[in-house]
């Protein structure tokens, strides 16, 4: 084993050299499974505007792995039964026919509080500290078994089957509540639905990125590709594409430098989305130049 | 009150009065408690896919980062299982039937004269753009008959007037009947075969001249409207049912149109 691994100018020597650890092989594995199916996820979440839904399912890991430390089960079930039963919660309170956006984000928040609280008891129950706080918070990616990796693939499988089978329905449902319920979409048990796939994608997520940086993973990526096209294939395929650079980004100069992962992960995710914003930016700067230069035009036709 | 194919009604009357919860009860969303209907010959909600239905609005934030064309095209598509859009051959179903799809899709977007800017953000569009858009959307299926849940409504008077004339057009052009529900009736009173007033449980039906006049409709709204005859014949309805009393700043919005534009 070498003393410091550093980073030559031949990429193909350090590539190589990143794979002969089986915990990178496994890290960059579980990144993968975790880039595809959170960026699919986090691009209907951003449609949806459910980021704030997100961000409580995110939460939900906080009560799961206190809960698991408790009765003293694999951390993973926590996060998966925690999350899947927030997913459950907010579907059940903040999606009706009448609610309106701030009562929905009211009874999220209600949700949340209640989420930390019970994680808060747990952990004092727990009589002790909680040892993998930073963990928690965090991430592991570095420490990722082999049947860890399998239970992300499974998952990750079992979510995209989903998706492909629900997507047009849900994307439908998402931008058109009213008409895809009149014809025929069952609008309301799609949102349920997807917030269970969401809180699925929030736990696997939060296993690599920690409870703190699941947006690098889950929003950045779809919230950075919408930035750049709204065509939906291409927004869909650019999320896959931005999640994998990250992760794979991330995790390489994490290996060849002393700082940990997930700062450099959300550091790159923020990085291309602010890099894409400026870029819409300058691109719609230009664009109303030359519309200000063409002759006016008024689209009503009026005499 | 019955409506044939090929005709275009206006369905008018106060806030509340039951405008927008007919046009749910004739896609079986809302059941009646009292009373029948019988939508393209058979109950309420069964022959959905053949009736083009706009909400009442509805307006895309700015940040809605999806083309026109693509709203469009959930219309047509949207209620079918699998991936939305440009997705492998296998998944995305039969090559001929998606083929076939975007071609309707097409159409309808000339259909409604929304070609220049239905592969823009729909966020971006200004809210004429929208309505013709969502217009597309409702055609998009050839439907029989189409329901349109205020329309006019949020358009500014220019706005008001070309999307009343187009609704007349495609009414005449494909012989669907439309049903339309709004406020104010005078953008729309040239192209009318028939009106329906709902007010505080009653209602009024006939063709334009047999139910706009000043006293039926004062009687109606329990408030005097007078129904003025302009010197080219057209009748204009003053006092209720007054539109929406934004007009003042229509200046702005021309402003934001030839930004958009």
């Amino acid at each position: 084993m070498q003393a410091e691994p550093t980073l030559t100018w031949n990429l193909a020597r350090d590539v190589s050299e990143v794979l002969e650890y089986h915990f990178m092989v496994n890290a960059l594995l579980a990144g993968t499974i975790v880039a595809v199916m959170a960026g699919l996820l986090g691009w209907f979440m951003v449609i949806r505007s459910e980021t704030f839904a997100g961000h409580t399912l995110a939460m939900m890991a906080f009560p799961g792995a206190s809960a698991a430390a408790l009765i003293g089960v694999g951390a993973a079930w926590g996060y998966f039964v925690f999350c899947g039963a927030g997913a459950l919660a907010i579907g059940r309170f903040s999606r009706g026919r009448t609610r309106s956006w701030s009562e929905q984000s009211a009874s999220i928040g209600a949700v949340q509080a209640f989420a930390l609280a019970l994680g808060f008891l747990f952990v004092s129950l727990y009589g002790g500290v909680l040892g993998d706080l930073e963990n928690l918070l965090f991430g592991t990616v570095l420490g990722i078994s082999d049947g860890q990796v399998l239970t992300l693939a499974a998952v990750a499988a079992g979510s995209l089957i989903a998706l492909a089978a629900l997507g047009r329905p849900l994307l439908f449902a998402s931008v058109d509540p009213d008409l895809a319920g009149a014809r025929g979409v069952p609008v309301r048990r799609l949102s349920i639905v997807f917030l269970g796939l969401l809180g699925l994608a929030v736990a696997a997520t939060s296993q690599i990125t920690g409870v703190l940086l699941v947006f690098a993973l889950l929003l950045a990526p779809a919230a950075t590709a919408q930035v750049l096209t709204a065509r939906p294939g291409l927004s869909l395929a650019l999320t896959v594409a931005l999640g994998l650079m990250i992760v794979w980004l991330g995790l390489g100069v994490s290996y060849f430098s002393a700082y940990p992962a997930g700062f450099y992960v959300a550091s790159i995710a923020f990085a291309l989305y602010v890099l894409a914003r400026a870029w819409a930016w300058a691109h719609g700067a230009s664009r109303r130049r030359m519309a200000l230069t063409r002759e006016p035009t008024h689209e009503g036709v009026i005499a | 009150m019955s409506m044939a194919q090929g005709e275009f009604v206006a369905l008018l009357g106060a806030n509340g009065s039951g405008k927008s919860t007919l046009l749910k009860v004739a896609l079986g969303m809302l059941r009646l408690t009292a009373g029948s209907i019988s939508v393209l010959g058979g109950p309420a909600g069964d022959a959905n896919a053949q009736i083009g239905y706009l909400p009442q609005r509805r307006a895309f934030d700015g940040g809605t980062r999806l083309r026109g064309v693509d709203i469009v095209r959930l219309g047509c598509d949207g209620a079918r299982w699998g991936v939305p859009l440009p997705m492998p051959r296998m998944i995305g179903g039969p090559a001929r039937r998606r083929k076939a799809d975007a071609e309707r899709v097409e159409q309808a977007i000339e259909l409604v004269g929304a070609s220049a800017y239905a592969k823009r953000p729909i966020g971006e569009c200004s809210g004429g753009e929208q309505q013709r858009l969502l217009i597309a959307q409702a055609l998009v299926q050839r439907p029989r008959l189409l329901l349109l849940d205020e329309p006019l409504d949020s358009l500014d008077l220019p706005n008001q007037a070309t999307v009343a004339a187009f609704v007349a057009r495609i009414c005449a052009q494909e012989g669907v009947a439309v049903l339309l529900v709004a406020h104010d009736v005078n953008p729309l009173l040239p192209y009318l075969d028939r009106v329906v007033y709902l007010a505080a449980g009653r209602a009024v039906e006939g063709t334009v001249e047999e139910v706009i006049d000043s006293d039926t409709l004062s009687r109606l709204y329990e408030v005097p409207v007078e129904v003025l005859k302009a010197r080219d014949g057209r009748l204009v309805v003053v006092g209720q049912p007054e539109p929406p009393a934004h007009h003042h700043d229509r200046h702005e919005h021309a402003h934001e149109h030839t930004h958009a534009g």
